[in-house]
């Protein structure tokens, strides 16, 4: 007996010092195996006496329990030492640069459009469109304004015959003349899109886009049109208050018109909406002329309303201080990122119109 | 129209004071585009200050000066006045200036081969004194912190400049905006005298209106002034006409310039010795030619109004006059021509032969028929005071009457239209104020339109008046009705709003082009669209409306790339245009990648940009727009422009005409045409308008809920197959085996070459199999597997490899 615990007592030692995985695990099966030297002594137990057996047995269980604990302490120990050598090994340089990020962007045109469609959206419209070639009759004449109306003039048009019957769209009022034509009233449409002059300098582009306005019921008066634009334009600057005045003017499709302008001021070089004693035209509006009305088949007498024609470029311009509006259509990439939106910010109600 | 305060007064009575004045005609929508002192040729001239004199290096006597010219600016002057000297105060004109003594235009020089910006000027140039030995010498005291200001007081007047509509041709004259404003409560609209004017004799030249097919004049008044002195205008007539912008000519154009500014009432004078015996007013015959007062040469077309006498034209009526019988200084008799043209052939005449003038502008847009008298009437009685002579009577001849425009106003529209009430006494004093002759008929108001209000024809013209001149203010801020009629957008402008952001989460920038584009590189992408010409493009690149979005994207990546970016996607949705009609248009989204994946990458090894790029980004589009997976097939049917071997379809039926979208390689002949420098470019389209429309609403598309526990087993497979059968038909061959049991089929590898025969190449499947009802045991899968393998070998001729 008091060899065993003789060999207990080295193995004990030999594991104290020991540091190879491998050969902790010949230890065991030294100890342990088939014809390990624990294995064996509990074979002798058959060859003592009953009384010699039970304080054998019980001594040889201890040695044996004490062993096998110091074998799997010392296997976990190896083990934790290892993997952390390991890691330790692994570490990487987290600063270098990640994986290439796409980064896409929504231009600001399509940001303002879906900016205005979600404002009007909110008080009930729904969005219209109509071709980007029209012909003379609904851009001009069902609007009120015949051939040899002065206003053509304001209109620089880009025509696609000689006889000037096809033309690229002078404004989206077309559209209404459109709508009107192919459905029964009441109406309540916006309709954004591109729209052609035939002009081009600094302040002007041969191409620009515009969102038209119409509402038409029994009884829409001015008051409403002043309601409805007043929103608009709060909601589209995200401010409280919007100093805003309504000026006579005239427009062929609309008696009375109107031209609207809203109270700025220049801060630290910046321009800021809505208050302040300078006066920005930033759209015009009207009671639909009888004219146009019965031009589209609307009696009228039983129906009235208003529209109105807002310059989606310069409101995009105004709000998020872009100078130049030829610069929209030049594909210059550094513009393009700068200005670009984030696809996932979708203008909406609840989540806010712009973040 | 401009004009000034001073001039304003002559018509009306006021207590406003400039400002107040400025403001209530913007409210009457008369809007004022300015107000400011008209520019003089002596502003330029400012107050300079020498920093340093040094001698001419190639002139002992010219000096080479460094001034000090404000706004941190300093120019380099030469010099010859002895007087030039470090730190000295002077006048100093910059190139461009006129020197008031020689009226010559400074340019910038070179003096004895050094460049000289603008000079120094002494008082004689400036006609300040004779002194001309040196240059002007400042007080110190008075000028050494006005350094860049003007040296010359502005002292004209300010000048009003307002932007008339289209249909207000009365207010393009001074009386007519007096009379807004006195509608409007600003003050009082003066009466006009009633003239005292002698006439002696009759007007003996012989008028005569002939009656025309179209009809361009209605009325011409005219009156004979014998035996006038021209001359240069008095100096309050030269203020006017310069504070107008316009250069005084002499008395007698002065004149009749002011008669039409003041009543918006356009004259003409002649010189009446040049009147070959009569003036006939008549259509003109093609090929007939005058030279108008512009100093050009016009040649007529029919029907076009003209003024002529028995040599021929002598002008256009309304639009312009002929040199053959203006008047000079030293003509002695004029006729004087006060008329009607009728705004529809002045328009069309002004139109064909591109002449604009103030009295084209005016006639186009409806001048007072009844105003002739009292033009011929008042310009008469300024050139008898000018110019001295004798007056004839006036002669009118017309060959059709005014007629009145009478309208029955319910009151009751105002409210209606505008959502306010007004007394109808308040309604009745604008009205009259403005010139309406009211009268009453019960409800109904019996309006007489004043003949100077070409544009007021019916009711609802009467309601804006009312509330112009009352006030916009006026009208309440209604909250909006929030009613609504339908849905805010139909499905395919969903698809436009998903589609956009879906490509854009991409990487793609998005871009906006013109619609139009150069027929050049139009020609590369139009296929079989007919090109649509505009008639009148901006300029001679961009003459076509663009058949497809590619052009302009194209052209811009180049840009970009000369720019010196490499990897670039960009992507713009728009319209192409399929014909010339209304409507022949598609809305496409076109998109274009360029450069690399992964370049300089410390980890991931760089590569070229390909066709499987695009065709992911553009079937995950697709997808996220809610087109359904298993509903689309490709092929490798494209258009010309496309890499014909490495491009692609996307359809969504099989016998599809058109697809919803490609993707692929750029043909690289247009590469080659174009000069486009990348290390690879491949593109993508989508058009919106073939996606066929889901009937269904998400909500009724989600099928139900199914999903299987039993345990999945994978198999690999590898086919020896001909180089040209499409993986797709492989993949769907082996899922038609059993669709309920195969979940997914993968293809993982492809390669030509090494071991694999000519025209062969080998595929390698992963296939995914999975009951719904039990686990799948040995014998089963052992069933599936040879069942996979005997259709593919008979239905593709491939052959296992083993």
């Amino acid at each position: 007996m008091s060899d065993i615990k003789k060999i207990k007592d080295d193995y004990i030692d030999k594991l104290n010092t020991e540091n190879n995985i491998d050969k902790v695990n010949n230890i065991k099966s030294e100890l342990f195996g088939k014809n390990g030297i624990i294995s064996n002594e509990f074979k002798k137990l058959g060859s003592v006496t009953v009384e010699e057996r039970k304080k054998l047995a019980s001594d040889l269980n201890n040695i044996k329990d004490e062993l096998q604990n110091k074998i799997s302490t010392k296997i976990q120990e190896i083990e934790t030492k290892e993997i952390n050598l390991k890691l330790e090994k692994e570490k990487i340089d987290v600063t270098l640069p990640e994986r290439d990020i796409e980064i896409g962007k929504i231009h600001p045109v399509s940001q303002v459009i879906d900016e205005i469609s979600s404002i009007f959206s909110e008080i009930g419209f729904s969005v219209e469109e109509g071709p980007d070639v029209e012909n003379e009759y609904n851009n001009f004449t069902a609007l009120n304004t015949p051939d040899n109306h002065p206003a053509r003039d304001m209109h620089d048009t880009f025509y696609l015959d000689n006889t000037k019957e096809l033309l690229l769209r002078t404004h989206t009022s077309p559209v209404q003349v459109r709508t009107m034509l192919k459905g029964k009233p009441p109406f309540k449409i916006i309709a954004p899109g591109r729209t052609y002059r035939s002009d081009s300098d600094q302040t002007h582009a041969p191409m620009f886009h515009q969102v038209e306005g119409l509402h038409i019921d029994k009884n829409i008066n001015m008051g409403h049109l002043k309601g409805c634009l007043n929103y608009f334009i709060k909601e589209f600057f995200e401010v409280d208050k919007i100093k805003m005045r309504f000026r006579p003017s005239h427009f062929p499709f609309t008696e009375p018109s109107a031209e609207v302008d809203i109270g700025y001021e220049i801060k630290n070089g910046k321009i800021v909406i809505g208050e302040g004693n300078k006066w920005l035209e930033i759209l015009g509006c009207g009671m639909v002329h009888p004219n146009v009305l019965k031009n589209v088949k609307v009696n009228p007498s039983k129906y009235q309303g208003y529209a109105f024609g807002i310059g989606i470029d310069r409101l995009g311009m105004l709000k998020y201080g872009i100078n130049d509006l030829r610069a929209f259509f030049e594909t210059d990439y550094r513009w393009l990122s700068h200005f670009g939106f984030d696809p996932l910010d979708v203008p909406s109600n609840y989540r806010g119109l712009s973040r | 129209m401009k004009f000034t305060v001073d001039w304003l007064k002559n018509h009306f009575d006021t207590k406003f004071n400039n400002n107040q004045i400025i403001d209530k005609l913007t409210n009457i929508g008369l809007e004022v585009e300015s107000f400011e002192s008209s520019t003089s040729e002596l502003d330029t001239f400012i107050v300079a200050k020498i920093i340093n004199a040094k001698t001419h290096p190639n002139a002992d006597r010219l000096k080479l000066c460094d001034v000090d010219i404000g706004g941190d600016k300093t120019i380099e002057v030469v010099c010859g006045a002895p007087n030039a000297k470090n730190g000295l105060l002077t006048v100093y004109a910059p190139p461009g200036s006129i020197i008031p003594k020689n009226q010559m235009k400074l340019s910038v020089s070179k003096i004895r081969g050094v460049t000289s910006y603008g000079m120094l000027c002494s008082e004689s140039e400036l006609l300040l004194s004779n002194e001309s030995d040196g240059i002007i010498e400042l007080k110190n005291n008075k000028y050494a912190n006005k350094i860049g200001e003007k040296y010359f007081k502005n002292t004209s007047e300010k000048v009003i400049d307002l932007s008339i509509t289209p249909n207000r041709p009365d207010c393009l004259g001074v009386r007519g905006i007096a009379r807004d404003l006195s509608a409007a409560g600003a003050g009082k609209l003066k009466i006009n005298k009633k003239s005292n004017l002698k006439y002696r004799g009759n007007q003996n030249i012989n008028v005569t209106i002939k009656k025309e097919k179209v009809q361009g004049c209605t009325t011409f008044g005219s009156c004979l002034i014998k035996g006038v002195t021209n001359k240069e205008s008095p100096k309050w007539l030269k203020d006017k006409i310069k504070s107008l912008g316009q250069k005084p000519i002499s008395a007698i154009v002065d004149i009749t310039n002011y008669v039409m500014f003041d009543l918006n009432r356009p004259l003409h004078a002649y010189d009446a010795d040049k009147i070959d015996n009569e003036i006939i007013v008549r259509s003109s015959s093609k090929g007939e030619s005058f030279e108008a007062l512009d100093n050009k040469k016009y040649i007529l077309e029919n029907d076009m109004c003209v003024i002529s006498d028995r040599s021929g034209v002598l002008g256009l009526g309304g639009i312009i006059g002929g040199t053959r019988s203006g008047t000079e200084y030293s003509t002695k008799n004029i006729l004087l021509e006060s008329a009607y043209f009728l705004p529809r052939s002045i328009r069309k005449t002004s139109k064909q032969l591109n002449i604009d003038t103030d009295a084209k502008f005016r006639f186009e847009r409806g001048v007072d028929p009844l105003s002739i008298e009292e033009g011929l009437i008042k310009a008469s009685e300024l050139i008898k005071q000018i110019c001295g002579g004798e007056i004839s009577n006036l002669d009118l001849k017309k060959i059709e009457n005014y007629k009145k425009t009478i309208i029955n106003f319910d009151p009751s529209l105002f409210e209606k239209t505008t959502g306010f009430n007004l007394e109808n006494k308040e309604l009745i004093k604008i009205l009259e104020k403005l010139g309406f002759d009211v009268s009453k008929n019960k409800k109904i108001l019996k309006l007489v339109v004043p003949s100077w209000r070409p544009d007021i024809t019916q009711s609802i013209d009467i309601v804006e008046e009312i509330v112009r001149i009352k006030g916009y203010e006026h009208i309440n801020t209604l909250e909006p009705i929030k009613t609504r009629l339908k849905p805010t957008l139909n499905y395919y402008q969903k698809l436009f709003h998903f589609l956009q952001r879906s490509v854009a989460s991409k990487g793609y920038l998005e871009t906006v082009t013109w619609s139009f584009t150069d027929s050049k590189i139009n020609q590369l992408f139009k296929e079989n669209d007919k090109e649509i010409p505009i008639v009148n493009p901006i300029s001679s690149d961009l003459n076509v409306l663009r058949n497809s979005i590619f052009p302009n994207l194209i052209f811009y990546l180049k840009k970009n790339l000369d720019r010196g970016f490499k990897d670039i996607s960009l992507f713009e949705i728009g319209p192409a245009f399929k014909g010339k009609n209304p409507g022949d248009q598609l809305t496409v989204i076109g998109a274009v990648r360029a450069g690399k994946v992964s370049r300089l990458s410390w980890n991931d090894k760089e590569r070229i940009v390909d066709t499987f790029d695009v065709k992911k980004d553009v079937i995950q589009s697709l997808y996220e727009a809610g087109i359904n997976k298993d509903d689309i097939i490709i092929d490798d049917r494209t258009p010309s422009y496309y890499h014909p071997g490495k491009s692609g379809g996307v359809y969504q039926n099989k016998n599809e005409k058109n697809a919803v979208a490609y993707f692929g390689e750029i043909h690289p002949n247009i590469i080659k045409k174009l000069d486009i420098k990348t290390e690879g470019l491949v593109i993508f389209e989508i058009c919106l308008d073939y996606i066929k429309e889901s009937k269904q609403k998400i909500k009724d598309l989600k099928s139900e809920y199914k999903f299987s526990d039993f345990q999945k087993s994978e198999r690999d497979f590898a086919f020896i197959i001909n180089k040209n059968f499409k993986s797709q038909e492989l993949v769907n061959i082996i899922k038609s085996v059993d669709n309920k049991l195969i979940k997914s089929v993968r293809v993982f590898d492809v390669f030509e070459g090494e071991n694999i025969p000519e025209g062969k190449k080998s595929i390698a499947v992963n296939v995914i199999i999975q009951s719904e009802e039990k686990t799948l045991n040995e014998n089963d899968l052992d069933n599936i597997n040879k069942l996979i393998i005997s259709s593919v070998e008979s239905k593709s001729g491939a052959k296992i490899r083993s």
